[in-house]
């Protein structure tokens, strides 16, 4: 089915995008790579009067780290990530990521920010961008404003972008020293959405207790969601048998998914444990910490 | 809206409907036919052609509007002065295709594939075709062709200098 009818523009500035988001307001949706508002827009998921495309606003495509933040602009594809040796070096859990968004040729095209900014209940960005702690530039008329990821994800298909704002770029503190992450995702196959998936990053310190740590799961709620439980199990503790045991089970409880073809809602719930300890496995072993298993 | 498109190194200019999807428009605006139209949702890759000769995009998911002013080849556009491409003679050699339906869509992903990764192992183009599907062949003979062209389309090494 075709997409309902709209208005098209394709600003060439990122002054005249936000003015052109001002003027139609609730009525406007941004346009990137539209790998997912596209296909959205066919099944008459979403219906917007105006759609304002910034394929042309190239300065956007950036993928840059500046004192101590990756930042990763509004127009920068998910291909983008796979081809940096920056990412492949130094983001373990954004390369993992990276790897398994959609299939190949949708990440030529589909977008990091945009992604966050559809923040479909089964997608894979915001469950990393919550382990990393990332956090999101908006931008309106009236300024800009950062806005941490855990209060950018507002509810399934919404996020704090308010009308005639636009998120222009997503910002992942650069890991500290003794840093690493992995992602899990359980998919039936390749470009099919998460039947489940889980992010974790862990920073060590130097008496080797957990310093840091992020974890997160989804397809398991109305949105990505962090599982402090997880987190606190581990914080402040030598990695363990029973801590990642502890974090899994912490997941395992706070998952709340939907039961579909892609499996029953007790499957998926075990899952999210499964992959978070998993995850958790795959980051300590990166860090040169094994016999965890 | 007016559109203003090269494809296949012609220009081409159609008004049109700005929810008029790029597939539809290459092959009912403009008759190129060779694009095909399979699951209409983005997952099968047999509407696959290259944006501006660097990237490999499903044309079921991208607005005809999108690629105003830009350049986009189709499977049409592979045969150069009469010659199939390396990879379509490839296909051919190594019955990459049995119904054919998927083949456009294979070709072109495997065009930028080898552009971005002229010498890429079998895991590499499973990995890069995982976004296409075929039906028939089990993608066997597909992967077979593909490294058949890229092997084909390396640069010759120079003559060796007499000394």
């Amino acid at each position: 089915m075709f997409p309902a009818p709209f208005d098209y523009h394709r600003p060439d500035t990122l002054d005249e995008a936000l003015s052109l988001l001002g003027q139609y307001g609730g009525d406007a949706r941004v346009l990137a790579g539209g790998q997912s508002l596209i296909p959205a827009m066919r099944f008459r998921l979403a219906r917007p009067a105006v759609l304002v495309d910034i394929n042309a606003l190239g300065d956007l495509a950036y993928l840059r780290e500046t004192d101590g933040v990756l930042a990763i602009g509004a127009l920068a594809r998910d291909a983008a990530l796979e081809s940096s040796s920056l990412i492949e070096s130094s983001y373990p859990l954004l390369f993992d990521t990276g790897a398994v968004i959609a299939d190949p040729v949708v990440r030529q095209t589909g977008t990091v920010v945009g992604s966050l900014c559809h923040n479909d209940p089964s997608g894979d960005w915001g469950v990393t961008a919550l382990a990393c702690r990332a956090q999101i530039v908006v931008r309106g008329k009236g300024g800009t404003r950062t806005v941490p990821i855990d209060d950018f994800l507002v509810d399934s298909f919404t996020t704090a972008v308010g009308q005639g704002e636009m998120a222009i770029e997503v910002r992942f503190p650069s890991p500290k020293p003794r840093t690493s992450g992995a992602y899990q995702k359980i998919e039936r196959k390749v470009g099919d959405f998460a039947t489940s998936c889980a992010a974790a990053q862990v920073t060590l310190g130097d008496d080797g207790t957990v310093a840091e740590i992020g974890i997160a799961i989804g397809a398991a709620g109305p949105t990505a969601v962090r599982v402090a439980g997880a987190e606190s199990a581990l914080r402040g503790s030598k990695p363990s048998k029973d801590a990642i045991r502890a974090a899994a089970d912490a997941a395992r409880a706070l998952a709340d998914p939907v039961a579909d073809t892609r499996g029953s809602v007790e499957f998926k719930k075990d899952m999210a444990g499964v992959l978070v300890s998993r995850a958790l496995l795959a980051a300590f072993e990166r860090l040169g910490v094994g016999g965890l298993k | 809206m007016k559109v203003s498109v090269t494809v296949n190194g012609t220009k081409y200019e159609r008004e049109v409907e700005p929810r008029t999807l790029l597939a539809y428009f290459l092959r009912e605006a403009l008759g190129l036919t060779g694009t095909h139209v399979g699951c209409d949702t983005s997952s099968c890759g047999v509407c696959v052609v290259v944006l501006d000769g660097e990237r490999a995009v499903k044309s079921c998911t991208m607005l005809a509007v999108m690629a105003d002013g830009h350049q986009i080849t189709t499977v049409e556009g592979l045969v150069q002065g009469g010659a199939l491409h390396p990879l379509q003679q490839a296909f051919w050699d190594q019955h990459g295709l049995q119904c054919g339906f998927c083949t456009p869509g294979m070709l072109m992903t495997s065009s930028i594939l080898l552009k971005q990764n002229p010498n890429p192992s079998e895991a590499e183009i499973r990995e890069g075709l995982s976004g296409n599907l075929c039906r028939c062949t089990g993608y066997q003979n597909i992967v077979k062709a593909v490294q058949q062209a890229a092997g084909a389309m390396q640069p010759q090494p120079a003559e060796p200098v007499a000394s």
